[in-house]
């Protein structure tokens, strides 16, 4: 079973597939002209020292944003090995 | 005849415009601004086949929307410019994100070429496009080019003039972006249509769209006409209501879907990819470069091969330049009789200009380390690495890049630190980082911290300016949080921000990019400080001493000389006022060669005077040859040196007391009330004010305020020398200085700059908030020191 969580809580390097964009006006703009748009595959790529921002790969290039506004991404994951 | 055409640069950040626009135009470039706004226009020219072809280089921009200056500014220039041709630049390596905004063109409408650029990075990727087929899917052109290389620029050239014989008319290409969205789009055509905003210049159906984007510049060009705009909003909000129910996303998010799901359907046929290692070269590099833990400390140990790598190289060169202008200052001082003109000339317009310009190497080599920062892509990872940091304080991970030009790793300058605000998006961002950005330890503080660390804290003179440069930085960062929570209340904008692959940087880039900057520093600098210095050099001059005065200070020097002349040693050998004269122009002379070329002193030493000149200056200067000393002209050179000393003395006074009777001396008398309390006296308040011009100047400036004899004594080995032994000056009173110069007002300059870049207002703001802060901190720590006994 695959399951939907927010970018925010997604580990290091694991990947996903974005199912929906929640951000309006702005934001929602700057996220989707960088092309995060439904259905796009993205991989977590790493974080800042102090955790935040973090490093998302994404369409062939590196990509960041704050945790705060990974929190309006919903990403479909493999449910975790553990 | 040649015949003319405009083409426009338009492309993503990073997918290498500015490469490209440099490999076409080569030097023949001229930035300006862009009016009203603060965005840089670059334009140059190139000939082609004939054709006479201005290339204008439009802002990096990820999209065509009214949200962002850059936007706003490269949309404009299309709509209403009409330039021939967009070249798009789009990076092949990372063709989706820069696909989105060549379909934003293909829906403008304008006649467009893509120039499909970084082929080998693309490659050495395993990425392989076919042009053919993605050409003839967009309907649009595609030249390959490496513009790193050189690669392809002629046949994009060609391509261009092609194009342009062809006279292609604007053909707007809207997409289909879903039932409900076209069917909407379609009813706001329609009341365009008939609506008498209807302006040749937009498409009534690209109107549509942004009006469905809800673009804020072409929502309010509707305005106009109430009608047509309240039936607009009727349509906008039906179908806003009716996306949200059925698809709970807005309209704006479906068409960008769309974009993005046209991309996709081309890309999917003319790209082929072999399967790629996941992590490719700079994924790997960033692995260890942003790491938690060693990330940071490699950062730290960048920036500091970078700040010993800029003070080894300018070494030489800013040496260079200390000669060179005063090379220049003694020969128009031997040109000109001493007087007002001289003093003008040789202290105002010498001394000002060559107190700027003789930053430059220092200031050159520094934009060459940032620079390379920037040109690597290191840049954004220090942000990225910093954003958390900065944001705590109501900062930007972008504001790092001007607060490092501006004096971040020691020797920048704030005059182009403040520019490089520009790439922040959050008006009160740009402005908090603005405002601190003077607080950093800029090129022209330094010799002051200097001349003071060597005085007072000589023990590690290295350690202490790095430890100037971490307080600076405290300084800024909790500034900028205080007027974040103040005056610029506000939430922080977002960080989506591309990490920009690694790369190489090229010798040219490096050179043009590090030549920008340098460039803007002279001109805002070098123009502004000519006519700043002359009113300062005036302020320092007049009104200067009272005539009564004035014959004070002759009547003692001819008394001094009478008392000469009367002694016992001295009146068999110098009979007379002009035999003194003699004896001085022959001192003089042997000094200034004993200086340059001591072998060249042979040649005068059958002149009766030379053993008494030998032997003052062996006195004076210490002895040079041992054994050889002629004790008969001892007493006699004995009581010379004594004169010559009493007259420097004597002379060095009354310029102390003519700089008191000027201007700026009663400004410092009458600030002395209030910066006593901080350990200054009214000759620190002197040169406080003349730094006020440029920095630089306080340590000349104190000079002359102490009477260490100005001018030729300037260097600041003989300042910090008399300050040591000076008992008015101690280890907390120097330290109270550099901190007070640290934070005080920012220097002509740089005021020009903030008022260019945001307004008046900040301008005073500036000014008062620095004070308050210098004043403050100097306070707490004079008093503070004092009362507990350190370093008084």
């Amino acid at each position: 079973m695959k399951k939907i969580i927010r970018m925010r809580e997604m580990a290091d390097n694991q990947a996903g597939t974005i199912k929906k964009v929640s951000a309006t006006g702005e934001m929602g703009r700057r996220l989707r002209e960088m092309g995060l748009v439904p259905d796009t595959p993205i991989q977590i790529q790493g974080r800042a020292p102090l955790k935040d921002p973090v490093a998302i790969k994404v369409r062939d290039f590196v990509l960041t944003l704050r945790n705060r506004e990974a929190d309006n991404i919903l990403v479909e994951v493999e449910p975790s090995e553990r | 005849m040649t015949k003319k055409l405009t083409i426009a640069l338009a492309g993503n950040p990073n997918a290498g415009k500015t490469t490209l626009f440099n490999a076409i135009t080569g030097a023949r470039q001229h930035i300006a601004n862009y009016p009203g706004v603060t965005v840089e226009k670059k334009s140059g020219r190139v000939i082609h086949q004939g054709y006479d072809i201005e290339v204008v280089d439009l802002p990096g921009t990820y999209s065509l929307t009214a949200y962002s200056m850059e936007e706003v500014v490269a949309r404009d220039f299309l709509v209403k410019e009409r330039p021939d041709l967009v070249v798009d630049i789009v990076d092949a390596s990372n063709l989706d994100r820069n696909l989105y905004l060549t379909m934003q063109f293909k829906e403008l409408g304008i006649p467009l070429l893509i120039a499909l650029n970084m082929m080998d990075e693309a490659a050495s990727r395993g990425i392989a496009i076919d042009l053919e087929a993605l050409s003839r899917m967009l309907g649009v052109p595609v030249a390959p080019t490496v513009a790193r290389s050189n690669q392809g620029i002629t046949e994009l050239l060609n391509e261009v003039v092609e194009l342009a014989e062809k006279k292609k008319e604007w053909s707007p290409g809207i997409l289909s972006y879903g039932r409900d969205v076209d069917q909407s789009l379609q009813e706001i055509e329609t009341v365009i249509q008939k609506s008498q905003i209807y302006d040749k210049n937009y498409s009534p159906g690209w109107l549509a769209l942004k009006c469905l984007e809800g673009d804020r510049q072409i929502l309010s060009l509707i305005r106009s006409d109430e009608a047509a705009s309240r039936e607009i909003e009727v349509i906008r909000t039906k179908v806003y209501k009716h996306t949200m129910n059925t698809l709970e996303e807005e309209p704006e998010g479906i068409i960008a879907d769309h974009r993005y799901g046209f991309i996709a359907g081309i890309t999917k046929k003319a790209v082929k990819r072999k399967i790629e290692s996941r992590l490719n070269f700079s994924d790997r590099i960033d692995k260890v470069l942003t790491n938690r833990i060693v990330g940071p400390l490699v950062m730290l140990a960048i920036l500091y091969v970078l700040y010993e790598f800029t003070f080894w190289a300018s070494k030489t060169p800013l040496e260079f330049m200390e000669n060179f202008f005063g090379g220049v200052r003694q020969i128009v001082a031997g040109f000109l009789p001493e007087g007002n003109l001289r003093s003008l000339i040789v202290s105002g317009v010498i001394d000002g200009v060559g107190g700027v310009f003789g930053f430059v190497p220092l200031i050159m080599f520094m934009f060459l380390a940032i620079a390379i920062l920037e040109d690597s892509g290191y840049m954004a990872r220090i942000a990225f690495m910093l954003d958390r940091v900065l944001r705590w304080f109501g900062l930007h991970g972008n504001s790092v890049m001007a607060l490092l030009i501006g004096g971040g790793i020691s020797g920048g300058c704030a005059v182009p630190g403040i520019m490089a605000t520009r790439t922040l998006r959050d008006p009160k961002e740009r402005i908090a980082t603005l405002l601190v950005v003077p607080f950093m330890n800029c090129g022209a503080k330094l010799p002051i911290f200097g001349m003071l660390t060597a005085a007072f804290f000589s023990t590690d003179q290295a350690r202490m300016l790095f430890a100037f440069t971490l307080l600076s930085w405290g300084f800024a960062l909790l500034a900028a949080k205080l007027i974040r929570s103040t005056v610029l209340k506000g939430p922080t904008t977002p960080f989506v921000m591309e990490l920009p692959p690694y790369r190489m940087p090229t010798i040219r880039g490096l050179l043009i990019h590090a030549w920008e900057r340098t460039w803007q520093y002279m001109k805002k600098a070098g123009t502004i400080i000519l006519g700043v210095s002359i009113v300062l050099w005036a302020m320092m001059t007049f009104p200067g001493l009272s005539r009564e005065e004035s014959e004070r200070f002759e009547n003692e020097r001819l008394r001094m000389k009478a008392s000469f002349l009367a002694l016992p040693e001295v009146r068999g050998q110098v009979q007379n006022e002009s035999a003194l004269a003699d004896l001085d122009k022959f001192f003089s002379e042997c000094r200034k060669r004993a200086k340059k070329d001591p072998s060249s002193l042979k040649k005068l030493a059958d002149q009766p005077l030379w053993p008494v000149v030998q032997e003052t200056l062996a006195l004076i200067e210490g002895p040079r040859e041992p054994g050889k000393s002629e004790h008969s002209a001892l007493p006699l050179a004995s009581a010379y040196a004594e004169y010559r000393q009493k007259r420097m003395e004597l002379s060095n006074r009354e310029n102390e007391a003519a700089l008191v009777n000027t201007v700026a001396g009663r400004l410092g008398r009458l600030l002395e009330r209030v910066t006593r309390t901080i350990g200054f006296d009214y000759r620190i308040n002197v040169a406080l004010l003349g730094g006020f011009v440029a920095k630089e100047v306080i340590v000349s400036t104190l000079g002359t305020a102490y009477s260490l004899g100005s001018v030729d004594t300037g260097e600041s080995g003989l300042v910090s020398d008399k300050l040591r032994r000076d008992p008015r000056w101690t280890p907390l009173r120097a330290f109270t200085l550099i901190l007070f110069t640290m934070l005080y007002v920012p220097c002509f300059a740089t005021l020009v700059v903030i008022r260019k870049e945001s307004s008046l207002k900040w301008v005073g703001f500036s000014i008062a908030f620095n004070l308050v802060v210098a004043y403050g901190i100097s306070f707490a720590v004079y008093q503070g020191g004092k009362a507990l006994g350190f370093g008084v």
